[in-house]
């Protein structure tokens, strides 16, 4: 291997990629050739480091300097400065890893970083993910090395079981468990999956391992195939998501080339090959029937359970499925051994969890923390806080399967049990701050329209069910609600809850139970004052012009698309809340901040 | 997602060619029709009746079915699509960022709904699932470009510049 002084790490993860990252590349080669430092300085695109909102992300090791939101034409200080002078170019530097002194502090001391832990992601970021090298730099492959050289399957299982590990789809159903199921069913050929089909919307963790650490995923894989007793895997991924696709073919590929994944693996007699499946775009098949039958051809819909997929899965045969960040943290089981996970997290939630951060909070992006960690310590000392100075409101775990979380519970422990015990769920890591300017019906009903447009149709309960619950809530926001539609749509959710197929349906009434559990309030303004306390609910909005504050410039009038403001020149303008579309342009342009949002 | 290549400049034969060496690169692979069919819109920027009559024939899968799986999975189009399409995330963390006003104002623009083409055939919209760039939200994409951060002024000038 080439002997390099320095490694210029840039992320190219789906978030910088979108901010642009390939141009850094692009322009920090070009750079290090004019000033004849590309054989001595290599530059490593990497997978996600997590701080999505500061992309693009440049790192600079033996330093470490953290650079932030890099643009091309910051390159060539980076270059000259930093690389050739020496000189950390302190302008670019992500704000919180300078200290008061002036010196440049460790990443990991950082806020976002230092409650982190990072199991499953913990090339992500750190190796090239292009490069099956880097990883077995990093003890990849070894896992599956011990596991088929020094380990019988049964203890493999054991060791999994032991660990504690639980399925981090969101079910959390005991992973160990899973995997001796399908162990011991009967069959001559069985199969081992990995759902990728991350569909909750806001959340991309799966997306960052697959794009980050691919070969995690695909030795994993491997480990339960063995263990399992099986010859053939599917990786069953999102269109939507195409780096991660190309990532892993790439992943694949070399993998047969070293013979980590074909016949005779590690010189024993075990056989192994795995295929990409890719999804289609229907949020059902991240529902383990559905994508079962999607993989083998046909419209992904769920069917009955039992028999559980263990036992009849893919094409009729045992198959063991597993989500993707579920498998990243094997290795780490086999290497580190089961006491090592099992020390990490609460009684009954071992190990970490990854979150996808977004909505209202300050750093948005990715992060992985011991089970436990309280949501305030995500909310305020990772995530930043809320920005503009507003306040937390709740936020939402779970997606269109999940619930809220108020602000008077946010030193709740994020484990799977504590967030079932009130009303929310672990989901699969999505996490969504919501602050004083979200309405929770509005919310809602925004789930419900997705669950609405993903039901699958084949059972009436979600295909009907859904929809009317929908209905409510439009008339709900739209003003007309009554106190009995409230009461209705809560009976509606138990029994959809009860009586739906599959767990898209039985999960769809989650967002409505919750925001009635604690914010029944604001459904009762909607319904009763005709009013919409956060002020999003259009309907229930009124912009009033103040006769004081009013100059009479006229420039609302000129603005408003539908006309519905008149008046005089040097007298108060007047809005006809008639024709007002509530388009709130007025109020923006107003520059004399005369206008108000009634709500 | 590769380019979207219109009908008029491309050859028919080539295309036709094409899909025959998917077909031919499938055949026997259990559960080969939904990485036929991605292939298939890949070549011919949406999926055709033609299309699937082909498919049909030589996988031997029923019209009906292929039809079934078509008009399930939303990534699959029976209708062709524009130059340039533009996809608006209404992903959570985009919604809450205020995603809704990003579309009505593409809306406004160009004067088509979701789903719909414009009549040049220049741009196409559509409201897509979380892309995952949730970091950046509220994001759009137009072909292979994404717009990250976006406010409702930013529109216009991004539209220009196609």
């Amino acid at each position: 291997m080439e002997l390099v002084r320095s490694h210029v790490l840039v992320c190219g993860g789906t978030g910088c990629t979108s901010s642009g990252c390939e141009k850094i590349i692009k322009e920090m080669e070009n750079q290090l050739k004019k000033n004849n430092l590309d054989k001595e300085i290599r530059v490593i695109k990497t997978g996600c480091f997590g701080l999505c909102a500061l992309g693009p992300i440049v790192i600079v090791y033996p330093e470490g300097a953290f650079y932030s939101m890099v643009k091309p034409e910051d390159v060539q200080e980076i270059v000259e400065e930093h690389l050739l002078k020496g000189r950390i170019v302190k302008r670019l530097l992500y704000d919180e890893t300078i200290e008061e002194d002036d010196t440049v502090k460790s990443l990991n001391e950082v806020d976002f970083y230092k409650k982190q832990m990072r199991v499953a992601l913990r090339n992500c970021g750190v190796i090239n993910p292009e490069n099956i090298e880097e990883y077995i730099a990093f003890d990849g492959y070894k896992a599956l090395g011990k596991v088929l050289t020094e380990m019988t399957p049964e203890q493999v299982i054991d060791t999994i079981k032991k660990s504690g590990l639980r399925g981090r789809g969101g079910g959390g159903f005991p992973t160990g468990l899973k995997w001796e199921f399908t162990a011991k069913a009967q069959g001559d050929q069985k199969y081992v999956a990995c759902n990728a089909d991350e569909g909750d919307p806001g959340a991309f963790m799966d997306r960052s391992v697959l794009e980050g650490d691919p070969h995690s995923v695909i030795e994993a894989m491997a480990i339960a195939a063995y263990a399992v007793g099986a010859n053939q895997g599917y990786i069953y991924v999102r269109a939507e998501y195409p780096i991660a696709v190309s990532r892993l073919k790439i992943a694949i590929a070399q993998a047969k080339e070293y013979g980590l994944l074909g016949q005779n693996i590690f010189g024993t007699d075990f056989n192994f090959d795995l295929e990409i499946r890719l999804g289609a775009g229907a949020f059902v098949c991240g529902e383990e029937t559905a994508l079962m039958t999607s993989v083998e051809g046909h419209r992904g819909e769920p069917r009955p359970r039992p028999p559980f997929p263990a036992v009849k899965g893919l094409w009729g045969k045992p198959t063991l499925l597993n989500n993707v960040e579920t498998y990243a943290n094997i290795p780490m089981i086999i290497l580190k051994g089961a006491e090592w996970f099992a020390s990490i997290g609460t009684e009954k939630s071992k190990g970490t969890k990854v979150f996808a951060l977004g909505g209202k909070i300050q750093n948005t992006g990715l992060v992985e923390i011991p089970m436990g960690t309280t949501l305030r310590e995500i909310v305020e000392e990772i995530g930043g806080g809320i920005p503009n100075g507003k306040k937390f409101k709740a936020a939402q775990t779970g997606g269109p399967s999940g619930g809220c979380i108020p602000a008077d519970l946010i030193d709740t422990p994020i484990d799977y049990d504590s967030l079932i015990s009130i009303g929310s769920m672990m989901g699969s890591g999505g996490l969504i701050i919501m602050d004083e300017d979200t309405c929770m019906v509005d919310i809602a009903k925004f789930f419900l329209e997705f669950t609405v447009d993903e039901s699958c149709g084949k059972c009436s309960p979600c295909r009907i069910g859904t929809k009317r619950m929908l209905e409510i809530l439009e008339k709900i926001t739209n003003g007309n609600g009554t106190m009995e539609d409230i009461e209705n749509l809560e009976i509606l959710c138990k029994n959809v809850k009860s009586s739906a197929l599959c767990g898209l349906g039985q999960t769809a009434p989650n967002p409505i139970l919750s925001t009635l559990r604690y914010f029944k309030d604001e459904y009762i303004a909607h319904v009763q004052d005709k009013k919409c306390p956060a002020g999003v609910c259009k309907s229930l909005l009124a912009y009033t012009i103040d006769a004081g504050l009013c100059k009479g410039c006229g420039i609302c009038a000129k603005q408003c698309p539908v006309n519905a403001i008149s008046g005089e020149r040097k007298n108060p303008y007047k809005i006809d809340t008639e024709k007002c579309i509530k388009c709130g342009v007025c109020m923006e342009k107003c520059p004399f901040k005369a206008i108000f949002k009634n709500h | 997602m590769s380019e979207q290549k219109c009908c008029t400049c491309t050859n028919e034969k080539e295309q036709e060619q094409k899909l025959y060496e998917v077909i031919k690169k499938y055949k026997g692979t259990k559960g080969a029709l939904i990485p036929v069919l991605h292939e298939a819109q890949e070549i011919y920027g949406y999926l055709p009746l033609k299309v699937q009559k082909i498919i049909s024939k030589e996988l031997n899968v029923p019209l009906t079915e292929i039809y079934g799986v078509i008009t399930f999975y939303t990534q699959f189009s029976l209708n062709p699509k524009g130059k340039y399409k533009i996809g608006v995330c209404l992903g959570t963390a985009c919604y809450v960022k205020g995603a809704g006003a990003i579309i009505d104002k593409i809306k406004e623009k160009l004067g088509i709904h979701v789903g719909e083409c414009t009549e040049d055939g220049k741009f196409s919209l559509d409201a897509t699932r979380c892309i995952g760039a949730c970091g950046l939200a509220p994001v759009m994409t137009i072909n292979d470009d994404v717009y990250g951060k976006l406010t409702v002024d930013d529109i216009e000038e991004i539209l220009e510049k196609y």
